[in-house]
C-alpha cells in the first residue's frame, strides 16, 4: 500500500569517511552543549563556563548555577535527544515503518499515563517510582503496538492509525484522572508538556543507567536489525532468529522511551526526524546509522531546548512543543514526498 | 448438485409513477427497528435515572403529555424531564449520530476501517481553540465557544486537505498522515496552553477535551438539530458516491465519477457533521470509529441502508453511554467521552487483530 | 471508434511514457496492448479512458475528445475494468455488479425496473446467479473476476477497456475468463485490453499493438505481429513463432541462453544464442 522510495544517496559517500564523521558530530555536540549552557536567565560568558566546569568556585553565583541547574539540564537533553532517536531508529529499522517514532506510536502516552496514575495514587512519589511506572507504561504501550505488527502487515498507514487510537484511548484515562483531582493535574502539567527544566542530578542518575544498557544493546544488535530492515523473510531466509531479535529489540525500545519519558515528560518526533537524517549521511547500515542516532538525537534536543528557551524569553516553551513544532514539518514533508501514492 | 435457493437480498422501494427509486438491504427496516427500541428504552431509562426520583410511567406520561395535570408532582416532572434530562440526552443523540456518520463518511473516502472524524485533525483543531478561548478569554461569553471550535475544526480540515493537494489530486493515505501530523501539532499547542493557564480554566479545559454533555441545553439541541436537518439528507443522499468511491478511485472514475470533487464534497459534510459535533459536546472518541464498523456488519456495506443505520447506532450508542457515565461513580459523573473510550478501546483491539491486509 | 491522436501521456514527475502516439482501435474488435514490462502499455489503457489525462494530444471516442465529454456520458459508453480492484468487505456480488448501473441513475432513481432486469442479466451471463447473495471477498479468484465483469456488463458500454483481465488467476480460470470476453465481442462489444502472455493475446485477439519505450512497435493481425523479429525488437528475446496445433494461431516459443533438461536439444543451443535484454 504505502512504499518509502529508499535513500539511493548517501553524503558521506565513502565508508571510510564514516568514523571522522561520526567524530565531527560528537565535536559539533560538544559544542552546542556549551553554548547552550552560556544561554539562560542571564548569559554567562564561555570563560566562566569553562571555570565552572574544571575550576568548580563554590562562592562564584555563576559557578553554582551552571552546576546544579544548567549542566544537568543539558545532560538531560543529551541522554533525551540519544535514547529517543535510537529508540526510533530501531523501531523504523524493524518494523520497516518509515514513519515510525515513539510519540506518534503511542509508547510516550502511555509511559505518561503510568506516571500520572501514579501520582494520583501515591501523592508525591520518589524518583524512582516515577521511573519504573514510565516504563511500565512505555512497555505495555510498544505490546499493544506491537501486537498489532505482530498481526501482521504492519504497513504505515496502519501502525501510525493504531499509534492515533491508542494515544486518544490512554489520553482519555489521563484526562478522567486530571479532571478529577486538580492538585495531580497542577503538579503534572508541566510534565506532560515535556521539559528539561528542573531536572538535577539525582533524577538523571536514576535513568541514566537503564538509557545506557538501552544503547549499548541497541549498539549490539544493530547488525540483526540491518538484516531485518530488508524484510523479515529475507532475514528468516539468512538464519535469523527473528522472532528473538524482535522481543529484545522491543526490549531495549522500551528501556529507551521509557527512561526518556521518565526524565523529560513526553517528547516526540526526535525518534521520527533523526533517523531519516542519519540514513540520509551513513546509508543502510544499522551499525552505523545507530550511533549517528544517538549523537544527532542529542544535537536536535539540545537545539531545540535552546530555541525553547530563547523564543520567547522570558517566557520558557516545554522543550515538548518545540519539538513538535519542528517535527511535524518534516512528519509532512515525509508524508508527502517519500510515502509513495 | 442440489438446487441453492438464492436469497433475494435487497428490497426495492419504487414509487409509482415518479421516478423516484431504491434499493436498501433487506436487513435494514429489521435494524432500524431495533435501534429504535433500544433507544427509546434507554432514553426513558436515562431520564428516569437521577437524584430526583421517577417512575418510569412518569416518564413515559410526562413526555407524550398524557401526566394528568392533576398530579401531585406534575411541575417538578415537567421541570425535571424537558429542563434537565432530555435536553442532555437528546444533545448525547444528535452528536453520537453525526459523530457516527461523519466517521462512515470518512471511512470509506479514505477506504480505511480504522479511519475516524478526527483523523482530518478536526478534533485537535476544535480542541485547540476551545482550550485557548477557556484559558485566555475566560471572561468571554461562553456561548462563543462553540463557534470557537467550530472554527478551529473547519481551518484546519482546510489545512490539511490544502497540503495532501499535489498535482491535482488528493490520495486517502496523505489525507490520513498529514491530519496525524496536525493533530500532533495542534495537541502539543493545546498542552502549551495548558501548561500556563490558571489551574481552575486549565481543569475546566480539560472537561472540555474529554467531551461532555454536561449541561446540554434546548439551545445547544436545536443548533446542532438544525445542522443535522442539511447535513444529515446531503450525507444520505450521497450514498451512491460512496459506494462508488468504496471500488477505488478507478473503479468510481470508470462509473462517470468526478472522484476528486466527490470526495472533496464528502469530507465537507464529514468534516462540518464531525465539527458541530465537537463544538457542542467537546471531542468524544471512539463512536466514529466504532459505530460505522459493527453496522457495516449488521447491515453491508453498501450505504443506502448502512449510513441511516450507522446513524442510529451512534445515537444509541452516546445516549447509553451517557447513562452509563451518569450510573457509574453516582453521585459523580464521568463524562461520556472517558465512557466511550473505555467502551471503544475494546473493540478497537479486536478490530486491529481482524483486519489485516 | 476510439482514436488517439499525438497522445503522449505520464505521471507526477515530466518525462512522458507514452510520446506522440497516434492509434485507431477497430469497432468491434478485441484489441490486445502487449509489450515488456515498463513498455507503457496499461498507461495507454488508463490514458484511453479517463484515468490519466494526456499531457499533450487528445483521445477521440467517436470523434469526441473524452475530455470534453460529460463524465456520466462517457461512462455509458465506454466502460474500464482496473487491475486487481478490490471490494469492501462484506459486499455481496449482487450489491457490487449494481453499482456498474451507477452512471444510469441520479439521485432519486436509484433502483429501476430496468436496473434490476439489466444487473440479472450481467449475472445470468457471467454464470453468476448462484452466487449472487455471496460476498465478493468469500469467492474463489476466477469467480471474482467475472463478477467485475459483470459489474462492467451492467454499465452497459459499447467498448470495454481491462488492464490485465487475468492477472492473479490459474491457468483455467485465465482461459475463462478470455472465453467470456470473447463471447462478449460476439455479441458486438468492443474490447481493448493489456495482456501479459503473448500466446493469449494471439489466440484471443483480432487486432494487437506492440510496445515498447512508450511507441508502437508493431500493429496488426496475430500472424502479423507475433513474428520472430518482432518478438526479439520488443521483448529482446529469441523466439521461434509456431502454429497453435489449437487454433492456428501463432504460438510464441522462447529459445533461451540454455536448453533445459533434454541434452541433445540442449547442445544445439548452449552458448549459441544470445538474449539481448535492452536496458
Amino acid at each position: 500500500m504505502t512504499h518509502l522510495s529508499s535513500y539511493q544517496t548517501r553524503i558521506l559517500g565513502s565508508r571510510v569517511l564514516l568514523l571522522p564523521g561520526l567524530l565531527l558530530s560528537l565535536v559539533l555536540l560538544i559544542g552546542c552543549l556549551l553554548w547552550s549552557i552560556t544561554l539562560g536567565a542571564a548569559d554567562i560568558t564561555p570563560q566562566v563556563v569553562y571555570a565552572a566546569l574544571f575550576d568548580f568556585d563554590e562562592a562564584e553565583f555563576d559557578h553554582v548555577i551552571i552546576q546544579t541547574v544548567r549542566l544537568p539540564r543539558v545532560i538531560a537533553g543529551v541522554i533525551v535527544g540519544a535514547a529517543l532517536a535510537v529508540a526510533g531508529a530501531i523501531m523504523q529499522g524493524l518494523t520497516r515503518n518509515p514513519l515510525a517514532d515513539s510519540g506518534l506510536l503511542g509508547i510516550n502516552a502511555g509511559a505518561a499515563f503510568a506516571v500520572v496514575l501514579v501520582v494520583y495514587l501515591l501523592g508525591t512519589p520518589s524518583l524512582s517510582v516515577y521511573a519504573i511506572a514510565a516504563l511500565i507504561g512505555a512497555g505495555l504501550a510498544a505490546a499493544f503496538v506491537y501486537g498489532i505488527g505482530a498481526f501482521g502487515g504492519a504497513t504505515p498507514l496502519r501502525l501510525t492509525l493504531a499509534g492515533v487510537i491508542l494515544t486518544a484511548f490512554v489520553s482519555s484515562l489521563t484526562t478522567a484522572i486530571l479532571i478529577q483531582d486538580q492538585e495531580t493535574l497542577d503538579r503534572i502539567r508541566f510534565w506532560t508538556a515535556g521539559s528539561l527544566g528542573g531536572r538535577d542530578f539525582a533524577i538523571i542518575t536514576q535513568t541514566a543507567p537503564l538509557i545506557a544498557v538501552g544503547l549499548v544493546g541497541a549498539l549490539l544488535i544493530s547488525r540483526q536489525i540491518t538484516t531485518i530492515s530488508l524484510g523479515e523473510d529475507v532475514a528468516k531466509g539468512l538464519g535469523q532468529d527473528t522472532l528473538r531479535i524482535k522481543l529484545i529489540a522491543a526490549a531495549l525500545v522500551v528501556m529507551l522511551a521509557g527512561g526518556a519519558v521518565a526524565l523529560a515528560g513526553p517528547i516526540g518526533f526526535v525518534g521520527l526526524v533523526i533517523p531519516h537524517i542519519a540514513r540520509f549521511i551513513a546509508g543502510v547500515d544499522y551499525r552505523w546509522i545507530i550511533p549517528y542516532s544517538a549523537v544527532l538525537g542529542g544535537i536536535l534536543v539540545t537545539l531545540a531546548d535552546v530555541a525553547a528557551r530563547v523564543v520567547l524569553r522570558p517566557l520558557e516553551l516545554p522543550v515538548g512543543v518545540m519539538m513538535a513544532l519542528v517535527g511535524a514539518p518534516f512528519f509532512i514533508y515525509l508524508a508527502r514526498w517519500k510515502v509513495k501514492r | 448438485m442440489a438446487e441453492r435457493r438464492i436469497r433475494q437480498t435487497w428490497i426495492a422501494v419504487r414509487l409509482p409513477r415518479l421516478p423516484i427509486s431504491f434499493k436498501i438491504d433487506r436487513r435494514v427496516p429489521l435494524a432500524a427497528l431495533f435501534l429504535l427500541a433500544f433507544t427509546l428504552v434507554v432514553l426513558v431509562m436515562s431520564i428516569n435515572y437521577g437524584a430526583y426520583n421517577m417512575s418510569p410511567l412518569d416518564v413515559i406520561q410526562t413526555l407524550t403529555g398524557t401526566l394528568p395535570a392533576d398530579h401531585p408532582d406534575y411541575r417538578n416532572f415537567v421541570l425535571v424531564v424537558h429542563t434537565f434530562r432530555l435536553p442532555r440526552i437528546l444533545l448525547a443523540f444528535l452528536v453520537g449520530t453525526a459523530l457516527a456518520t461523519s466517521g462512515a463518511i470518512m471511512q470509506s473516502i479514505t477506504r480505511n476501517p480504522l479511519a475516524e472524524p478526527g483523523i482530518l485533525g478536526v478534533t485537535a483543531g476544535a480542541g485547540l481553540a476551545a482550550v485557548a478561548m477557556i484559558v485566555w478569554f475566560n471572561d468571554a461569553q461562553m456561548s462563543l465557544l462553540p463557534w470557537a471550535a467550530f472554527g478551529g475544526a473547519i481551518l484546519t480540515a482546510a489545512a490539511v486537505y490544502l497540503l495532501a493537494w499535489k498535482r491535482g489530486a488528493t490520495s486517502p493515505v496523505r489525507l490520513i498522515l498529514i491530519g496525524v501530523a496536525f493533530a500532533a501539532v495542534l495537541g502539543s499547542l493545546t498542552t502549551f496552553i495548558l501548561v500556563f493557564g490558571e489551574i481552575n480554566d486549565v481543569q475546566k479545559a480539560y472537561v472540555w477535551l474529554t467531551g461532555s454533555v454536561y449541561g446540554g441545553n434546548w439551545q445547544h439541541v436545536r443548533t446542532l438539530g438544525a445542522w443535522m436537518l442539511v447535513l444529515l439528507p446531503l450525507a444520505f443522499l450521497s450514498a451512491r458516491s460512496l459506494n462508488a468511491l468504496n471500488l477505488g478511485d478507478e473503479v468510481a472514475t470508470g462509473f462517470g465519477v468526478r472522484v476528486e470533487r466527490q470526495r472533496a464534497f464528502l469530507l465537507v459534510i464529514s468534516v462540518a457533521l464531525a465539527s458541530v459535533a465537537v463544538a457542542v459536546a467537546g471531542t468524544i472518541g471512539f463512536v466514529g470509529l466504532i459505530a460505522p464498523h459493527i453496522t457495516r456488519r449488521l447491515v453491508g456495506p453498501a450505504h443506502e441502508g448502512m449510513l441511516p443505520i450507522t446513524a442510529l447506532f451512534g445515537g444509541a450508542l452516546l445516549v447509553l453511554a451517557d447513562l452509563i457515565g451518569r450510573w457509574v461513580i453516582a453521585p459523580s459523573e464521568l463524562p461520556i467521552g472517558i465512557v466511550t473510550a473505555l467502551i471503544g478501546a475494546p473493540y478497537f483491539m479486536l478490530l486491529l487483530v481482524r483486519y489485516r491486509k | 471508434m476510439i482514436q488517439a491522436e499525438n497522445l503522449s501521456l505520464g505521471y507526477d514527475s515530466g518525462a512522458n511514457i507514452i510520446h506522440q502516439l497516434t492509434l485507431t482501435l477497430t469497432p468491434g474488435h478485441i484489441t490486445a496492448l502487449v509489450g515488456p514490462n515498463g513498455c507503457g502499455k496499461s498507461t495507454l489503457l488508463r490514458g484511453l479512458s479517463r484515468l490519466l489525462k494526456p499531457a499533450h494530444g487528445a483521445v477521440y471516442l467517436d470523434g469526441q475528445d473524452i475530455h470534453a465529454m460529460k463524465a456520466k456520458d462517457l461512462a455509458r459508453q465506454l466502460g474500464i475494468l482496473p487491475q486487481a480492484p478490490t471490494a469492501p468487505e462484506g459486499l455481496t456480488v449482487h450489491e457490487l455488479v449494481a453499482q456498474g448501473r451507477y452512471p444510469h441513475q441520479n439521485w432519486f432513481q436509484q433502483w429501476s425496473g430496468d436496473d434490476e432486469r439489466i444487473v440479472a442479466e450481467a449475472l445470468e451471463q457471467t454464470n453468476l446467479t448462484l452466487f449472487a447473495d455471496r460476498p465478493v471477498d468469500t469467492l474463489s479468484g476466477g469467480q471474482r473476476q467475472r463478477a467485475w465483469i459483470a459489474m462492467a456488463l451492467a454499465q452497459q458500454t459499447n467498448v470495454l477497456l481491462l488492464d490485465e483481465p487475468t492477472t492473479y488467476l490459474d491457468l483455467a480460470h485465465q482461459i475463462d475468463v478470455l472465453d467470456l470476453l470473447a463471447e462478449l465481442n460476439e455479441q458486438g462489444r468492443t474490447i481493448v485490453m493489456v495482456l501479459h502472455d503473448l500466446n493469449q493475446a494471439a489466440r484471443y485477439a483480432d487486432t494487437i499493438v506492440a510496445l515498447r519505450g512508450g511507441q508502437i512497435v508493431a500493429q496488426g493481425t496475430p500472424d502479423q505481429v507475433i513474428t520472430s523479429e518482432n518478438i526479439l525488437q520488443v521483448f529482446g528475446l529469441d523466439a521461434d513463432v509456431i502454429v497453435d496445433p489449437v487454433t492456428g494461431t501463432p504460438l510464441c516459443v522462447p529459445i533461451g541462453r540454455r536448453g533445459g533438461r533434454n541434452k541433445k536439444a540442449a547442445a544445439s543451443i548452449n552458448g549459441k544464442v544470445k538474449t539481448v535484454i535492452p536496458a
